[in-house]
């Protein structure tokens, strides 16, 4: 009994695989209908962000390094002096908050054909980890709790409050190769 | 004192071995739970890049994978190339892939369907933005860009 345990147990030992699987969500935009152009966006609602395909990276016409590119969204977003050159907010009505002022920004990003996934993944984890940042001051400003101790309702709030608007453009070759 | 003589005295009890069947029985119970047998055997090397903001992947039976990465026969090149299931495929075939995937899951099962993409740190964009396109015609929006969790540093 115990040798045929053994056994097995071995062979459990043997096969199991602990990889857990994580990764970035997202969600893929649906493609555009044919015929309609996309909504207009002001200039200044946009944060461009663009990576070449050598991995360089440039943030509204300026060469950055992908260590300051949180800082920068977390700025463009919050623009606490209401600077032009920055987004602007709406006052919106969110539940459980009430009129607020809720930033229309929208992070365009775009990247070559050559540029390395591992790029790719560290600026988009650059610039969720700005919005969680934000998302968890926000949460702890009006709830006291960081954001992922919100119950449902709160998150959702939190969620539409500061909320996520990353675009990416459709492909093209940015250098022709 | 006379104590501490008696004890010393005396020999040290075996363990015993009544309750071994039982913790065999409990390890064998733990990794016949926790084992996950991998379908499909891989064509491709992929080394994931590593991200801080990972979520972890719920509902395993509702997840499906593309692999993209060189293929680990060194015959075939160092090019990046697409897996599905268990054999190469080109960027056209996801189209079918997706469907299978669809058909082979219940109504209200469907919408939850998401796409894993595990793809190698080393592989361009170009063949990842393609296959982003073509999942989107097909409509398979919920996508996880698979990463090794890596310490979030302050």
């Amino acid at each position: 009994m115990a040798d045929i345990a053994f056994l097995l147990l071995i062979f459990f030992l043997v096969t199991t695989t602990m990889d857990v699987d994580s990764g970035i969500a997202r969600m893929l935009p649906p493609p555009p209908p044919p015929g309609v152009d996309p909504p207009p966006i002001k200039e200044r609602n946009i944060l461009k962000v663009l990576i070449n395909s050598k991995d360089m990276l440039l943030v509204e016409g300026k060469p950055a390094a992908v260590s300051d590119l949180r800082e920068m969204t977390k700025a463009f977003f919050l623009n606490p002096a209401n600077d032009k050159d920055l987004s602007e907010k709406k006052v919106k009505n969110v539940p459980l908050l009430g009129e607020i002022p809720v930033s229309k920004g929208v992070i365009s990003l775009k990247n070559d054909r050559g540029t390395s996934y591992k790029m790719y993944v560290s600026v988009q984890n650059e610039l969720a980890a700005a919005v969680h940042e934000l998302r968890d001051d926000f949460a702890k400003k009006h709830f006291g709790k960081k954001f992922n101790e919100l119950n449902e309702q709160q998150s959702k709030a939190v969620k539409k409050a500061v909320p996520m608007a990353i675009s990416e453009a459709e492909p093209e070759n940015i250098e022709g190769n | 004192m006379a104590k501490f003589v008696k004890k010393s005295g005396k020999d040290t009890p075996g363990i015993s071995t009544a309750s071994l069947p039982d913790i065999i029985f409990m390890l064998l119970f733990f990794f016949m739970v926790t084992t996950t047998m991998r379908e499909s055997t891989l064509l491709v090397k992929i080394s994931p890049p590593e991200a801080t903001e990972v979520q972890k992947l719920e509902k395993k039976s509702l997840v499906s994978f593309i692999y993209i990465g060189p293929p680990q026969d060194k015959k075939l090149g160092t090019e990046s190339q697409i897996q599905l299931n268990s054999s190469f495929a080109k960027v056209s075939d996801i189209a079918e892939f997706i469907e299978r995937e669809r058909a082979a899951h219940d109504e209200q099962d469907r919408a939850f369907l998401t796409t894993s993409l595990k793809i190698d740190k080393d592989t361009k964009m170009g063949i990842v933005t393609d296959v982003k396109q073509e999942l989107r015609k097909v409509g398979a929006f919920k996508i996880n860009y698979s990463t090794l969790k890596a310490a979030r540093k302050k």
